[in-house]
Parts: structure tokens; sequence; C-alpha cells
């Protein structure tokens, strides 16, 4: 078990320096990353709305239940503590674990199945780098709008958060909006925010581009392949996940 | 032209060739027949160059395949075209991008040349009306022609096909065959086609090398197929009574 982690790891960090390579044409290159953004990114906003409004609301919720029994302690703290929880962990972290079930599992089956019909290969014997041009638009285009992505979680959920709380008579809403700007620093929350956003978004895009592009076999390897790249992504991310924090908070 | 001399190749302990010297011709269909497990596919890719030979050396014209830079052998490739047996057309493109693709990658041409091109191979394999046609839209025997199209739209010198008719009706077989044998004179192109067809042999056959257990055990053109006396030849290719009848009339 131990090899065969080493040997994935080496196969995967070679494939990685055949994918960061100047594309043949840039062209193609713009014209798949647009096409990428729209695939991987655009489709993906639904999703995190309503994940991010009623993961708001919930942790609202959660906070106003934990704190509300201390008359003491004054009701737009509560607000404060959502707002630390969503920036801080909930948006970067929970957003992109379930963006790698959904993206990851698009990634790998869809260059598992051109590996598997032999796409790749034809790709090859034309003389093209498959991998940079085939996985470097797909890395590229989560890198560009994974933060997208979580600004507009983060705000949404402050807002279903602001919204639940006024809705249950836990936060009136203008108490909120005071506890959300209250003691705000701008690196602690939004750029910590959007660095773990990319290092997420480098990690599932190279991982799922990984398990898709070396699958051999047919179409239950695909299979295998696609359950592969969201398990190896989510556990990717909660270690990246762990590694930044102690080293953004701590420094 | 394209030669492969003393060509060896194992894989561990599985010695797949051993030791094959073939001149493939210009101009000319070279078909490569033997059962499944005598090497035919690890052959084709090793004179690819997807798999370094252990011994022997490919030449394509004057050049040794071996001895090539990793720019010249990045050019050697848009000198080729591969029809994969199951096509391998990009399923995300229409007929034509499919077509246009190698152009696009590779092509120092303007655009209304690449759209001229586009449109000449696509007449020429007889694709008119398909242009905006998904793959997943077409019929198995036009996914073959777009996979011939996309293959010869760079005009290359050597065309390789992986069995071009396998799944295909017999009718649509020979089409495919016939096709693949006047483009190959047309542009005299060094064609070599890895088949398991008896169809082919007689049909396109101008070269036909018969291999077994990594050895070549036969060559000759598809006419002497029919009169040859090797017992390998005789126990691969008339083991069907269609084909045993077809050469007791050529011999009549």
């Amino acid at each position: 078990m131990i090899t065969n982690f080493f040997e994935g790891m080496g196969a995967y960090v070679l494939l990685m320096t055949k994918v960061f390579r100047r594309p043949d044409r840039w062209r193609l290159f713009i014209r798949s990353l647009v096409q990428e953004i729209r695939l991987l990114g655009l489709d993906s906003i639904s999703i995190v709305v309503i994940l991010s409004v009623f993961m708001g609301a919930v942790v609202t919720i959660q906070t106003a239940f934990q704190l509300s029994d201390d008359p003491l302690i004054p009701t737009y703290y509560i607000a404060m503590a959502t707002r630390e929880s969503i920036t801080l962990e909930f948006s970067p972290t929970v957003v992109s674990l379930i963006l790698a079930g959904k993206v990851g599992s698009n990634i790998a089956s869809s260059l598992g199945t051109m590996r598997v019909s032999e796409q790749i290969d034809a790709l090859e014997i034309m003389g093209v780098n498959s991998a940079s041009f085939l996985i470097l638009p797909k890395v590229a285009a989560l890198v560009l709008f994974n933060p997208v992505l979580i600004i507009l979680s983060l705000f949404l959920g402050l807002w279903g958060g602001a919204m639940a709380g006024d809705l249950l008579g836990l936060v009136p809403f203008q108490e909120s909006i005071m506890g959300y700007r209250l003691e705000y620093i701008v690196f602690e929350n939004a750029i910590y925010g959007l660095i773990k956003a990319t290092a997420f978004a480098f990690i599932i895009g190279s991982v799922s581009a990984y398990s898709g592009y070396s699958v051999k076999g047919g179409a239950v390897e695909v299979g295998i392949a696609s359950t592969n790249a969201v398990v190896r992504s989510c556990l990717a991310i909660i270690l990246a996940n762990y590694l930044l924090t102690d080293l953004i908070l701590t420094s | 032209m394209i030669q492969a001399k003393g060509i060896v190749k194992s894989f561990g302990e599985n010695h797949v060739l051993k030791g094959i010297d073939v001149d493939f011709i210009q101009g000319q269909t070279n078909l490569i027949i033997g059962r499944s497990g005598s090497g035919k596919t690890v052959f084709l890719k090793t004179i690819l160059g997807l798999f370094e030979p252990d011994q022997g050396t490919i030449h394509y014209g004057d050049e040794v395949l071996g001895e090539m830079t990793k720019a010249r052998r990045k050019t050697l490739r848009q000198e080729i075209g591969m029809v994969f047996q199951g096509g391998a057309l990009f399923d995300s493109m229409t007929v034509a991008e499919n077509i246009r693709f190698p152009l696009e990658m590779f092509a120092a041409m303007t655009e209304q040349e690449k759209d001229e091109r586009v449109k000449f191979v696509m007449d020429r394999v007889r694709l008119e009306g398909a242009a905006d046609k998904f793959p997943s839209e077409i019929s198995g025997g036009m996914q073959k022609r777009v996979a011939i199209g996309r293959a010869i739209s760079m005009n290359p010198k050597y065309l390789f096909c992986d069995e071009p008719n396998s799944g295909l009706d017999p009718e649509t077989a020979i089409v495919i065959d016939q096709l693949i044998q006047e483009l190959t004179h047309e542009f005299n192109m060094t064609t070599i086609v890895n088949t398991h067809d008896m169809n082919s042999v007689l049909e396109i056959g101008d070269h036909v090398i018969f291999m077994k257990e990594g050895h070549k055990v036969w060559e000759g053109t598809n006419s002497e197929v029919l009169g040859s006396t090797n017992a390998d030849v005789e126990e691969y290719v008339f083991k069907s009574k269609l084909f045993k009848q077809v050469r007791q009339a050529f011999r009549k």
C-alpha cells in the first residue's frame, strides 16, 4: 500500500511536469479555457448558491443556540462568530469539498473516457502534448474561477445567516450587519479564504485529472477512476486545509 | 518507405517480436496479418515509436527513428496519419472540427486555406453534408471515414490503420478498404494496415506480411496469397470453407 502511494505520487508529479508546459497554440488554449470556465465554473453556481445560503443559516442557528443562554453576550456577537466560521472555514473548505464531488468526477470521467476510447493516444500520435492540451485548461479554469465562487459563497452565506437570524427572531438583521463588520480584518478573513480556495482548486483539478488520465481498461475502470478522483481530492483538501491553516494563521 | 530491421521487443519474460525485417513500400497498402497474440499491434506501435525496440532499427526514409532528435520526432508525427480501431474521434467536436483539428494545431495556413482543405478532405472521403454532425450522430462507417479524413488532413507521408474495418458490415468494410487503397495510391503514401480481415487481404493487399509468434513467416502480394503453399499461411488464411473455395477457383 505504501509502495503504491509513493508510485502514485511519483506518477502524479511526472504528469504535472508534462501539464505545465507552454501551450502549442494559445488560441486553442484560450478557447478551451473559456469552455472549461463555463463547464466547471459557471455550471457550479447554482449548487454554490443553494449550499451557501443554507450553510450560513445553519451556522447562525447553531451559534445562536450555543450563545443565546448568556444574557451578557450581545446578539451581534452571534453574527460575528458566524462570519468567522463562514469566511475562515465553511465557504472555502465545505464548498471546495462539494465541488470536488461535482467537478472532480466530471474531470476524471471525461479524461478516462478519452483514454479508453483512444482519443488521448490519437493526440499523442499527432504530436500533441495531450496532458498539457487537456489538463492545463481545466486546472487553470478552476484556479481562476474557484475564488470567484468562494467570494460568492461568502456573501451568500452571510446573507443566509442574517436572513435566518432575523426570520427566526435570533438576531435582528441590522445587528447581524453590525456583527459582520465588527473587528473585520481583511487578510484574516477574505484573503485567507481566497488562498485556501486557490489551493483547493488546484488540488481538485490536478488530482482528478491524474485519476482520469491514468485510467487503464474500460467503462468499469472509468467509474472507479471517477470515484477515486472524488475520494483523493477530498482527502487532499482536508490535509491541505490543516497545513494551510497552520501555516497562515500561526505565521 | 519505412524499413524495420531486426526488430526485437520483449516485455519482461514475454518475447513478443523476435527479429523482424520488413520493407514497407511507398505507394502501396502494406497489410500485416496474423493471429491474435502474434505481435502485430506491438510491431505497429514499435514502428510508430510508441515502444522502443530492444534491438533493431526503424527507418523512415533515410532517417533512423531511434536517432532522431525530440524536435524531429515531433515533426515526424505530423507526417503520420493514424486510423484507430474504434475511430478515436474527439466526441466534443463536430465532423468538420475533427478533420480540421490537426490543421489548427500544426498547419501554417490561413483560415481560408484551412476551410478549403477541410472541404477537399470531406469531399474526398465522401462526407458531404455531415460537417456539423457530432460523431455520436453518424454511423460506424461514417465515423471510420471521418477518422481517415482526420488522418489525411495534413497530407501525411505515412498512414497507419489499426483494424480499420472491424465492427463494420461487409459492404461498408469494402468501401473503407477501397478508400484506404485509393488514397494510398493517389497521395503516394506508405500505408500500413493491421488487420484480421481476409477480405481486406484479397481486396487491397498490395503487400502482405504474415506474422506468427513474433516472426515474419511469409510476405507477398494478395494474388500470391492465393497461390501460397506456406503451411502457416494455408492454415490461417484458408481455414474457412469460403476461402478454400476461392483458392480452388483461383488454382483452376
